[in-house]
């Protein structure tokens, strides 16, 4: 029996189509296969979230996932979320707080930071510490990027009102 | 690490489950959320020969209430228990325990069947179902049968599930204005297993505890109910006392492992930390719908 397996999905927009071994997580199938190097490889068993993705618009370890799996998904990467500029503001904001540091973890920081405040536009520094809870900043720049998130958060709701 | 090499396949339906799992080697595994099992083998912990990828079978989605029953599909997502309307209202202890697992971007992919398949031993779905008296439904391609969930937990890493059977959905019965229900737990990091928890669901009457389990994760080789603080407790009005002397009955209820998160006698502290703390809270008036 084969282990290799066609697929065709959507990435960042564009339709793909791979052939792929059963084993390849979505992140080396992201990284390796379609070269798109925003996503990190961190621990590849689910604790660190340097792989943190899109797929049908939830946020998830690429990690965990198998891209054979994901046959007809929509999957959104960091390059996709920056060029859409959904997440100017926020980057901006990471780059003002110092909170990018050496930069392996932010792709996953950012996306998931974009989820909370998709979700909860007027968090607590104790919610997005909960929701940052998953996606390790082994400069341990957390204060920063907790700052960052807070800063965002305070001045889309400047811009929207009350 | 890399994964090791194995073949894949995709259910269509329930039936097409068993075919190809009839037509492969005993060295087939079910790929559902994925959360755990592929973490496991990036370990190298198995190497299945083959992957059956049941995360697309019909028959294994969906929440419905009915007959005081709710019952949920073997793939609904963390993410789906914790924020749908009829467990938030119906089943309030699973919707509280959601947010506890693991971390948000796991919570969309992991699955409750998963969880209950996997058993581990610090995990918080085992614990809830069996302070919820719920029933596992499980299938083989021949038969369905429904475990009561004190059954299902059979050691560590264990369940009653049987050869080329899977887990197709959980029953759990409607909460009823009596009963009051919460969960706690200490981890190290938000989000990672925890080194004690307890799901607690208790019945009162005038105050009087009547019924009620309480049931602790982390502290065994799987859920283990406290049955020597729960006897402590029954019939008597919920006093600082009454809630000291069930704490001091957790020594009869528990002998906890020490790992390198925690020796055996923190654990039994902890444990009795938490349940003083999961009493107060369900004694207080308002009925505790999610934490």
């Amino acid at each position: 029996m084969s282990t290799a397996v066609d697929i065709s999905l959507t990435v960042n927009g564009e339709r793909v189509s791979r052939r792929v071994e059963a084993r390849r997580h979505l992140v080396d199938f992201l990284r390796l296969d379609l070269e798109l190097m925003g996503t990190r490889t961190g621990c590849e068993h689910g604790m660190c979230g340097a792989c943190t993705v899109r797929v049908n618009g939830n946020i998830v370890r690429g990690c965990l996932l198998l891209a054979v799996a994901l046959d007809g998904a929509d999957v959104e990467t960091i390059e996709g979320a920056s060029q859409s500029g959904e997440l100017r503001d926020l980057q901006d904001a990471f780059i003002a707080r110092n909170a990018c540091q050496c930069g392996y973890c932010t792709p996953g920081m950012l996306l998931t930071a974009a989820d909370l405040l998709s979700v909860n536009p007027r968090p607590t520094r104790a919610q997005i510490r909960e929701h940052l809870c998953g996606n390790y900043c082994r400069c341990t720049g957390y204060h920063a990027i907790i700052d960052a998130v807070e800063a965002t958060a305070a001045s889309r709701n400047a811009k929207s009102g009350p | 690490m890399k994964a090791p090499p194995f073949s894949y396949l995709r259910a269509a339906s329930l039936a097409d489950i068993f075919v190809k799992w009839d037509a492969t080697g005993a060295e087939t595994r079910l790929l559902a959320g994925g959360q755990s099992l592929l973490a496991s083998l990036a370990f190298r912990l198995s190497s299945p020969s083959t992957l059956i990828d049941i995360s697309r079978v019909p028959e294994l989605t969906g929440i419905s209430a009915g007959g005081g029953m709710i019952r949920v599909g073997a793939l609904t997502t963390h993410a789906e228990l914790g924020a749908h309307p009829v467990v938030r209202q119906q089943v309030p202890l699973l919707a509280a325990a959601a947010p506890l697992i693991a971390h948000p971007a796991i919570r969309n992919r992991g699955t409750i069947g998963g969880s209950l398949a996997y058993a581990d031993p610090a995990a918080e779905l085992p614990a809830c179902c069996v302070a919820l008296d719920a029933v596992i439904v499980a299938n083989s391609a021949t038969a369905e049968r429904r475990i009561p969930a004190a059954q299902f937990f059979t050691g560590l890493y264990a369940t009653a599930l049987g050869e080329k059977e899977l887990i197709t959905a959980i029953e759990f019965p409607a909460s009823t204005a009596q009963q009051r229900s919460a969960i706690l737990e200490l981890a190290r990091r938000s989000g990672d297993y925890a080194m004690v928890g307890v799901a607690a669901q208790a019945e009162f009457k005038n105050a009087e505890f009547v019924d009620g389990k309480l049931v602790f994760f982390g502290v065994g080789e799987a859920p283990v109910a406290a049955g020597a603080a729960v006897a402590v407790l029954t019939g008597k009005p919920l006093t600082g006392e009454a809630i000291a002397r069930a704490e001091a009955a957790l020594d009869i209820d528990l002998s906890p492992p020490a790992d390198q998160q925690a020796s055996s006698e923190m654990r039994r502290h902890l444990a009795r930390v938490l349940l003083g703390r999961v009493l107060r809270r369900i004694s207080q008036k308002e009925v505790v719908r999610v934490a």
